[in-house]
């Protein structure tokens, strides 16, 4: 029987025509994708804490000039006010964060338990906005937040307008919904026999059944909010409010090159941390959003 | 029914509001200073007639069909080949994935310092090695799309690599050992088993690249603004200039209904082809 194989059998590994080869194609992708995707965040680091003469001249040297500025770090943090920055950042993708969950587990509640007769309807205008590219609501989007419908509040330069916009999110309600279609049915009934009502079924069921998938969204939204670069641009034109994807171009015109590097390296180290910590997380969720567009 | 009121409300005013508004805006003339009034399809027309809207399809396209070339099959083949290292491919996709963690405005301002033009750039110093360039990277109008491209090829390609893992992970494995019975070389396999299998992933993965390129927008805006000579300007960036720097939101959402309406027959005509093709 064959047990783990994939394309290659176990004959094929045995023979020297491909164990050759094979082996030799590890050694090459694997340093390919060192240099690409672990080379870059080494170099900033090493540029971070770099004279910027040096940087310039020989970036590929280690220190050349022999002197290590440390001090860059705190330099950005404190006159570059980049920690200031991220601050904004870490509230930006909270907020998001916690209104992306708050929308896509209430919805997949009513779409996936509830389901009222009208669920159907809901459940196609949501899917249909998967199809719609982003762009055609960009700018009335923009609008929509500069004049509320019905209240005619201004959310520019709050908090609210990078909040609540990526909430309505198709994609999160679509994998929240099909992960609570996973839970058995009898579970439900179970309860509701039991006398709980549909708030309790919610907060005392579903929310801890479906702690993994939950995990998965909060990642994804911390790490979309955490990259967004033009909503914030169009919406928070106060610096005060501003992420550091926003004030970093600005930091980048009025700065020396060490201090910017180092301003650089410090708005990488947090999402890159996230990323190596919860990996396992992110690449379910990842492979989640290709088996939902497939 | 309080449940079904977050998404209500989110979706209503964030989602299918602003779609629903776009449509309409791009009929009437919008500058938040005069009231708004109907003006059928001048926005078109005005559109249309401007010259750079053409530069911005061109380049645009451009943009599309070089990230097809270089950014499509290199996911492909890289997970093809990963998923063959079955339980020690996480080290390989852990670095494949860190450039899509990284935020595109820090990776832009990064490369931005690599492209460095001067001999004694990072790029230019590690191929003058090999005796090639200086390369003059952002700064020429021929070389400045195909860097933005490299770019966004190092960027976008970790995730298409973990889609194309979770989907090779479904193979049924014994139908490689039905095709290896039957004398079929590896090769063979790839082309008869694994391909055929990822193609449902793959077309759509195209589809969605081609989607996504065509609304390229950061990386020109920081890179290089749009120039030299223009040679960046994408439809997206003209269409944050009408709105954003001349206020001109009918113009823009004209542009915006424009593109939209071309992907969607794209997206229509892929699928009619595709579809007629996995069938014969």
């Amino acid at each position: 029987m064959s047990a783990e194989r994939g394309l290659l059998s176990q004959t094929d590994r045995t023979r020297r025509r491909v164990r050759v080869p094979f082996v030799i194609g590890q050694v090459v992708v694997f340093a390919g994708l060192l240099v690409a995707g672990l080379g870059p965040f080494l170099w900033l680091l090493k540029a971070a804490i770099s004279p910027t003469q040096d940087s310039i001249r020989k970036p590929l040297a280690l220190f050349p000039s022999g002197e290590v500025q440390w001090q860059n770090l705190g330099t950005a943090w404190q006159q570059g006010h980049v920690g200031y920055y991220l601050g904004n950042t870490a509230i930006i993708a909270a907020g998001t964060a916690l209104g992306s969950l708050i929308v896509c587990t209430t919805a997949g509640y009513v779409l996936s338990v509830l389901r009222p007769r009208w669920g159907s309807v809901l459940s196609a205008a949501i899917l249909v906005t998967l199809f719609v590219p982003h762009i055609v609501s960009l700018v009335p989007l923009y609008l929509t937040v500069l004049k509320l419908p019905v209240v005619h509040t201004n959310l520019t330069n709050t908090f609210w307008a990078v909040w609540l916009p990526p909430a309505a999110s198709a994609f999160n309600v679509l994998i929240v919904k099909r992960f609570f279609d996973s839970i058995p049915r009898e579970y439900f009934e179970a309860a509701r026999i039991d006398g709980a009502g549909s708030l309790r079924v919610f907060t005392a069921l579903v929310l801890p059944l479906s702690r993994p998938i939950l995990g998965v969204v909060l990642l994804l939204s911390i790490i979309s909010s955490w990259k967004d670069y033009l909503w914030p641009l169009l919406v928070l034109t106060n610096p005060d409010l501003q992420p550091v994807s926003v004030a970093l171009p600005k930091i980048a015109k009025v700065t020396e090159l060490n201090i910017q590097l180092a301003g650089l390296f410090l708005a990488l180290l947090i999402p890159v941390a996230l990323f190596l910590v919860f990996q396992r997380a992110f690449l379910r969720g990842v492979g989640l959003s290709g088996g939902i567009k497939a | 029914m309080v449940f079904a009121l977050p998404v209500l409300l989110v979706f209503l005013l964030f989602s299918w509001g602003p779609i629903v508004k776009g449509l309409v805006m791009s009929l009437q003339q919008t500058n938040l200073v005069d009231p708004v009034k109907w003006v059928g399809l001048e926005n078109f027309r005005y559109v249309l007639a401007d010259p750079a809207v053409g530069q911005a399809t061109v380049n645009t396209v451009w943009f599309t069909l070089l990230a097809l070339l270089f950014g499509f099959p290199l996911p492909v083949l890289l997970a093809m080949f990963l998923s063959e290292l079955r339980g020690r491919s996480w080290a390989y996709t852990t670095l494949a994935y860190l450039p899509v963690i990284t935020p595109p405005v820090v990776a832009i301002l990064l490369w931005r310092f690599f492209y460095d033009p001067s001999p004694n750039g990072m790029f230019n110093g590690i191929l003058g090695v090999f005796g090639l360039g200086p390369f003059p990277w952002l700064d020429s109008p021929h070389s400045a799309m195909p860097s933005i491209v490299l770019e966004a090829t190092w960027a976008g390609a970790g995730n298409a690599v973990i889609i194309y893992l979770a989907a090779l992970t479904s193979v049924r494995t014994d139908l490689y050992e039905a095709a290896e019975l039957d004398g079929a070389g590896i090769v063979r396999r790839v082309w008869h088993v694994m391909l055929p299998h990822l193609r449902g992933v793959l077309l759509l993965m195209l589809l969605l690249q081609v989607i996504g390129t065509m609304q390229l927008f950061t990386e020109p805006l920081l890179f290089t603004g749009g120039g030299p000579q223009n040679s960046t300007l994408t439809i997206l960036l003209l269409i944050y200039n009408y709105a954003f720097v001349n206020g001109d939101y009918g113009a823009a959402t004209a542009l915006s209904v424009l593109l939209a309406v071309a992907l969607a027959v794209l997206s229509a005509g892929f699928q009619l082809a595709t579809r007629r093709w996995s069938t014969e």
